[in-house]
């Protein structure tokens, strides 16, 4: 990955960037929307019943938690060492 | 398995669960429409355009190993028989995977081939190539059929359609994106099933620890005795009951031939490594990979483990006494979901079984397609065309392995243990693979007979020792020897690999070896060695650089079996 971001011209960052495409996002993306809905079933959803059955352990709440972290994680990685593509001219029409 | 669609098995996922798997394929489906975009050639479509980071293709590397036999069959493994099963991922896989990225990644990589059977064409010409390609073409379509079948199988328990309606709706997800994409397609989704498999099993590990007890509770309450909780020697595991044989067993057996075998020479793993960036990044893929596979048995052979103590069914299978519910090993993480988890979690450990079911069919289909167009259509069929030719013969391809893949399906669902069905394959397959690969990278000297004649004669052995067993290929086997389980396929990939290497050196006595200059890149000693390395290889840091990282994974995994004998 160092020899493309030295390719990386000043003038077309944000054309060469793989951007929404890169694997990274998607990953974070997918993981990320699983922790907000997990945490917010652990939050509002747990019921007596499912709680008992993990013996009191809200698995849902610190589960979302934890991908939340995950996604969130991908998603800065992302944006602090983004994918350059190379520069195509059959990719650029 | 067919008539459990009913009863105790039905997980009772609401609302929630749909819409997290329903989120998940279209992810799916949104990478296979993506990476369509990038296909403009068969090397884009069968090899990535060879642009991939080492990360990406060390996650695919063993997100493709990563299917329906690794997550059911190792839960399974770690049920009936406990620690033991960790021989799989620190004797049979991690020692392996580094080998592959030191010692051959540089040939495969560095010779420009497309397939692991090309290679072998260049070494060692067409006889050996037609015995590779075909035999790996029909145990990919095989295999693609088992990890189907289970796939299938998930979709009928959870949704109550009758197994032939799962079976074409999951063959054709699968079909959608492989077809559309390639193998981008194919390897994204990889790394993303990995994360997806790792969220849905890491929870379920962390609840099933809470409800046991933790380790503490682990020791108090696992059956038969605490001989579970320790992997040497293993008897239960070989089926082989002298302990000193059993440990022989374990690391000639499966530690040497069947996992060097697998691993070195599987070009559904190996492709993985083929499409990245460089020589030291395919280098690094399966030494990358080898550091998660170190730890994939905590979240798979752990919750196994923990099933047949706190499912009323598998405690029951286990001791032999009481209601089992027809529940069989290969149930285990679906009944410990099913008693532990929460309706939300529950849909996140769906989604990962399907993914992981997926990533095992992709793989195999991928693979296949690579194989049947280069090494097949392109060489023995229609030669000389443009590439557009191959690259629609490829689409085509795959859509036939998803054809034929349902029908081996069938197949699949008749064996009890899809363990020891897979060992077998792969002893067949893969063992005298090895030999001949390891000695033509190293020895000039072996000719193109030696080449296909150690190949045939080896699969043979393995047949041979396979019927002599018992059940090793079910009604097949007649029983001449007191063999049986994974002893047995042990036995068989053994007698496989020396019988292999035994006749490829009586052959090349007497046959006449190939010039020196046909074989340069492809023989070690004939190859310049600034061409099995990068040039700026030199200033890679530490973490880059694969040797040093496969050190650091050889240490770590023999900690691991110290502190887990």
């Amino acid at each position: 990955m160092a020899e493309n971001i030295s390719d990386n011209t000043p003038q077309g960052t944000s054309q060469h960037t793989a951007g929404a495409f890169d694997i990274r996002n998607l990953i974070g993306g997918l993981i990320g929307v699983y922790g907000i809905i997990l945490t917010l079933l652990g939050l509002f959803n747990a019921s007596d019943e499912e709680l008992a059955r993990g013996d009191g352990l809200n698995i849902n709440l610190w589960a979302g938690l934890g991908m939340l972290v995950v996604g969130i994680g991908f998603i800065t990685w992302a944006r602090l060492r983004p994918v350059v593509v190379p520069s195509d001219p059959e990719q650029e029409s | 398995m067919l008539a459990a669609a009913d009863g105790p098995f039905r997980l009772n996922a609401d609302f929630f669960d749909y819409s997290i798997i329903a989120l998940y394929f279209i992810v799916v489906l949104g990478i296979g429409i993506i990476a369509r975009r990038q296909v403009s050639s068969s090397i884009d479509f069968f090899l990535s355009g060879r642009s991939l980071p080492a990360w990406v293709t060390g996650l695919a590397f063993i997100s493709a190993n990563l299917g329906a036999v690794e997550i059911m069959g190792m839960s399974a493994n770690g049920a009936q028989f406990g620690m033991a099963t960790v021989h799989y991922f620190w004797i049979g896989a991690v020692p392996a995977m580094l080998f592959l990225g030191v010692v051959m990644m540089p040939f495969y990589y560095g010779s420009g081939v497309r397939s692991v059977p090309e290679f072998m064409r260049k070494r060692f010409g067409t006889g050996a190539h037609l015995v590779n390609a075909l035999s790996f073409a029909i145990a990919q379509l095989l295999i693609a059929g088992i990890n189907l079948y289970l796939l299938a199988t998930i979709v009928n328990r959870l949704l109550g359609w009758p197994l032939w309606v799962s079976l074409v709706v999951a063959a054709a997800i699968v079909l959608s994106y492989t077809a559309l994409g390639g193998l981008s397609a194919a390897i994204y989704n990889e790394v993303l099933q990995f994360f997806v498999i790792v969220a849905a099993l890491l929870p379920l590990t962390i609840i099933a620890l809470h409800k046991v007890g933790g380790w503490q509770g682990i020791q108090d309450r696992i059956q038969p005795g605490q001989e579970q909780l320790s992997s040497w020697p293993g008897t239960d595991l070989t089926g082989i009951d002298n302990p000193v044989l059993s440990v022989i067993g374990l690391v000639f057996g499966l530690g040497f031939v069947l996992s060097f075998g697998y691993w070195t020479t599987n070009f559904v793993e190996v492709q993985r490594a083929m499409a990245s960036s460089s020589v030291s990044a395919a280098r690094r893929a399966p030494i990358i990979g080898a550091f998660p596979k170190m730890f994939i048995p905590f979240i798979v052979i752990i919750p196994g483990i923990i099933a047949a103590i706190v499912v009323p069914e598998l405690a029951n299978l286990k001791s032999g006494s009481g209601d089992t519910g027809g529940a069989t090993y290969n149930d285990a993480i679906l009944l410990l979901m099913r008693d532990l988890l929460p309706n939300g979690m529950l849909g996140v450990a769906i989604a990962g079984l399907l993914a992981s079911f997926m990533a095992g069919m992709a793989a195999n289909i991928s693979a296949f397609n690579t194989v049947f167009s280069y090494d097949l259509w392109q060489q023995y069929v229609v030669k000389d065309r443009e590439d557009s030719y191959y690259l629609a013969t490829g689409r085509i391809a795959t859509v036939a392995a998803t054809v034929i893949a349902i029908g081996t399906a069938a197949i699949a669902s008749n064996y009890d243990n899809l363990m020891d069905y897979l060992q077998t394959l792969f002893g067949f397959f893969n063992a005298p693979l090895f030999a001949t690969f390891i000695l033509g990278m190293f020895w000039k000297r072996m000719s193109a007979t030696a080449g296909w004649t150690g190949l045939v004669a080896g699969t043979l052995a393995a047949v041979v020792v396979a019927v002599a067993g018992q059940d090793v290929l079910g009604s097949l086997s007649q029983g001449w020897v007191n063999l049986s389980g994974q002893g047995a396929s042990f036995a068989a990939a053994g007698a496989a690999f020396v019988v292999d290497i035994v006749v490829s050196v009586v052959v090349t006595q007497f046959t006449r070896p190939r010039e020196e200059s046909e074989l340069r890149g492809l023989v070690y000693s004939l190859t310049p060695k600034e061409s099995l390395v990068d040039a700026g290889e030199g200033v890679l840091s530490w973490y880059q650089s694969p040797t040093r990282l496969a050190a650091i994974g050889l240490v770590l995994v023999i900690a691991l079996n110290l502190i887990f004998r």
